[in-house]
């Protein structure tokens, strides 16, 4: 079963790692719906 | 986790209901892979924010798991994520996720 | 005719008791978790100022030690002190706390920061005692005011408090009484930046070798905002650093991109001495007290001393090239642009391989790499990761993806173009800069020949946008003796015009005589 197709996506990135607009871009093409989208910065 | 984005997390998931939603984490590590997870499962470790002590269980993958990886366009994937795979730990970053989902998780 | 690095300074305050009052991290702790056992237990991990001082990557900063005799040592490094090791170091020094208190009030023109009496005879003669404190600013130390004035003033006038070894020796006070801008807590934390700014620039005046008076502008990069509340962030630390450190012809402005600033900065720089439009640039970053203890719970949690205790800061001059310092090199910029997107392999692509391969060069090319040089001690226990090496991975795979190197060789190119993390997590600090000592004084003796030096920043924190930013330029042995070799002198150029004007005369009473 499809863990994203439909669901509601909370987007969580990091500056050193993947950032948010990136994992956000792969979301849009498994059917998700990005409703939130952040890059967190630990440096 | 960021103070203002476990709010949100929160929000969402009353919003929404917690098993319609799911958290995607690019974190470089495993280790901060694995808190952000167990945060917005089992509450903020660190007893800082919003999430502290608030369970909510949800489903959340960093951005390299395979099965999460499956569903992406590859040409997408390869071009925004491709080249991380060769910085990250991968390997290491799943076994967490998998442990926190395994451990937490309410709606696997 | 490019501009040059003339001289690099690299300064540290050791501020344990700021971690405890003013580190963010802390501040919000007490806010959301007052009676944790995070703020009980931090401060048995303060480290004291000899171990700061003995402190592997901080004796790297001053430029007592390299980063290449870093990469030696076993990691972690807060376990293995160097014995001995000296305050003063080639570009700058460690500044302990009470010395560092009394400067800073040196830096208050507004008369908004006080310290008692009793500690300002205390430390008045070590103070004076460093070699770098010039008379002008020991002429503008102030006797102090009574203790219980200042317990006055934190008690019923919201001061911030300065302390010492857990006592309460003095204080900031706010500006205004309503503009949050000039609230007791900026002031503190704008103060603090000034002061490591002025001290920066004192030890860059002093390893240039000029007179504070040849610099003629003066670029202020940190990540603090001064203004009031008509003009936040309005400015300007560049001129008021500029004007302690007695920098007297200089003027200047503040330039900001969160960590990318510095890089922003000595692009401008450069180009502002390229131009003619000024001689001596000096580009200045002071420390940032929000970022003390970031990582702290990590550090507290892992058993280990709480190693964000140290203000970072650093100034660079950038000046009229005298045909032997290394130059700065404009044609070859590396530019994230607004269209460049957050993909990590277009961010690395826009400021390494465009910037290579639009100037026929690649990868391998470039002896060095100064990325983001946070010490791996102080971020891989936070779960950050070693974020230096990060992006030698990153620069590494994209070249794998270009062709430039095999995936195999991936580990021994890291080894050979990269560096190990020294700098302390103070935002912009880390950013590329703090290698520009090392990589000049390199370029001198012949080790490298092109050192590339990268700041990016994330702009997204600041709300407005989404992207993320970057730019990175390179730094070269200096060339202007080839090119006047290659080209022609004005002298000469006089001789071709007035030979073909003569020839050109004569052609004409050739044809007429005809």
């Amino acid at each position: 079963m499809a863990i994203l197709k439909g669901k509601k996506v909370i987007v969580i990135g990091d500056r050193d790692g993947v950032p948010g607009p990136a994992i956000s871009a792969c979301v849009e093409t498994a059917g998700g719906e990005v409703v939130f989208s952040s890059t967190e910065c630990f440096v | 986790m960021d103070l203002e984005n476990q709010k949100r997390v929160k929000e969402f998931a009353e919003q929404y209901g917690p098993e319609n939603v799911v958290v995607l984490v690019g974190a470089a590590e495993g280790e901060a892979a694995g808190l952000a997870a167990e945060t917005v499962e089992n509450g903020d470790p660190t007893f800082a924010g919003p999430l502290t002590g608030v369970q909510l269980g949800l489903l959340c993958y960093h951005v390299c798991e395979p099965e999460i990886k499956a569903e992406f366009d590859a040409n997408v994937y390869e071009e925004n994520v491709g080249m991380m795979e060769m910085v990250l730990d991968v390997d290491d970053i799943c076994e967490e996720m998998s442990d926190i989902r395994s451990n937490y998780c309410k709606y696997l | 005719m490019n501009s040059v690095i003339k001289s690099a300074s690299y300064v540290l305050a050791h501020v344990p008791q700021m971690v405890i009052h003013n580190g963010t991290t802390q501040t919000t702790e007490r806010v959301v978790n007052p009676d944790g056992d995070y703020l009980k237990e931090l401060p048995k991990h303060l480290r004291s100022f000899k171990d700061c001082v003995e402190y592997w990557p901080n004796q790297v900063y001053i430029g007592n030690k390299t980063p290449e005799e870093l990469e030696a040592v076993e990691f972690p490094y807060y376990d293995k002190n160097i014995d001995g090791a000296s305050r003063y170091g080639k570009y700058g020094e460690i500044m302990p706390e009470d010395e560092f208190l009394l400067l800073a009030q040196t830096c208050d023109v507004f008369e908004v920061y006080y310290l008692t009496r009793d500690f300002v005879a205390a430390t008045r003669p070590k103070l004076e005692a460093d070699p770098i404190i010039t008379d002008d600013i020991k002429g503008r130390i102030q006797e102090g005011i009574e203790l219980s004035e200042i317990e006055k003033l934190v008690k019923e006038e919201a001061a911030e408090g300065l302390y010492l070894d857990g006592k309460l020796v003095g204080c900031v006070k706010r500006a205004h009484d309503i503009d949050v801008n000039l609230s007791a807590e900026v002031m503190h934390e704008n103060i603090m930046n000034k002061a490591t700014g002025v001290l920066s620039l004192l030890y860059l005046v002093r390893n240039a070798g000029i007179n504070a008076a040849d610099v003629d502008y003066v670029i202020d990069c940190s990540e603090e905002a001064c203004g009031d509340m008509n003009q936040r962030g309005g400015g300007n630390f560049a001129k008021a650093d500029a004007e302690i450190a007695g920098l007297v012809n200089a003027t200047g402005s503040d330039a900001r991109g969160f960590c990318a600033g510095p890089t922003h900065a000595m692009i401008e720089a450069a180009a502002l001495v390229k131009s003619g439009a000024f001689r001596n640039v000096a580009v200045v970053g002071g420390g940032c007290t929000a970022k003390l203890g970031m990582n702290g719970k990590n550090h507290v949690e892992k058993d280990m001393p709480a190693l964000e205790d140290c203000l970072g800061a650093f100034a660079i001059l950038v000046s009229e090239n005298d045909g032997v310092s290394p130059e700065i090199n404009l044609d070859i910029l590396g530019r994230h642009t607004v269209g460049t997107g957050s993909a990590p392999q277009n961010v690395i692509g826009s400021l390494v391989a465009d910037p290579l391969e639009r100037a026929g060069l690649t990868v391998n090319d470039v002896d060095k790499y100064s990325p983001e040089m946070q010490n791996p001690d102080i971020t891989k226990p936070a779960g950050a990761g070693d974020v230096p090496q990060a992006n030698y991975k990153m620069i590494a795979a994209l070249s794998v993806k270009k062709g430039w190197i095999e995936k195999k060789d991936m580990p021994e190119w890291i080894k050979k173009h990269g560096l190990t993390g020294f700098a302390p997590t103070q935002g912009h600090v880390p950013s590329g800069v703090p290698f520009i000592g090392f990589a000049r004084d390199g370029i001198l003796e012949g080790k490298y020949k092109r050192v590339m030096i990268i700041g990016k920043g994330s702009l997204f924190l600041g709300r407005m946008t989404n992207l993320f930013d970057g730019v990175s330029y390179i730094i070269q042995t200096n060339t202007s003796a080839e090119e006047s070799q290659n080209s022609v002198s004005r002298d000469e150029v006089k001789k071709l015009i007035a030979a073909s004007l003569k020839e050109f005369a004569n052609s004409l009473l050739g044809t007429e005589e005809a």
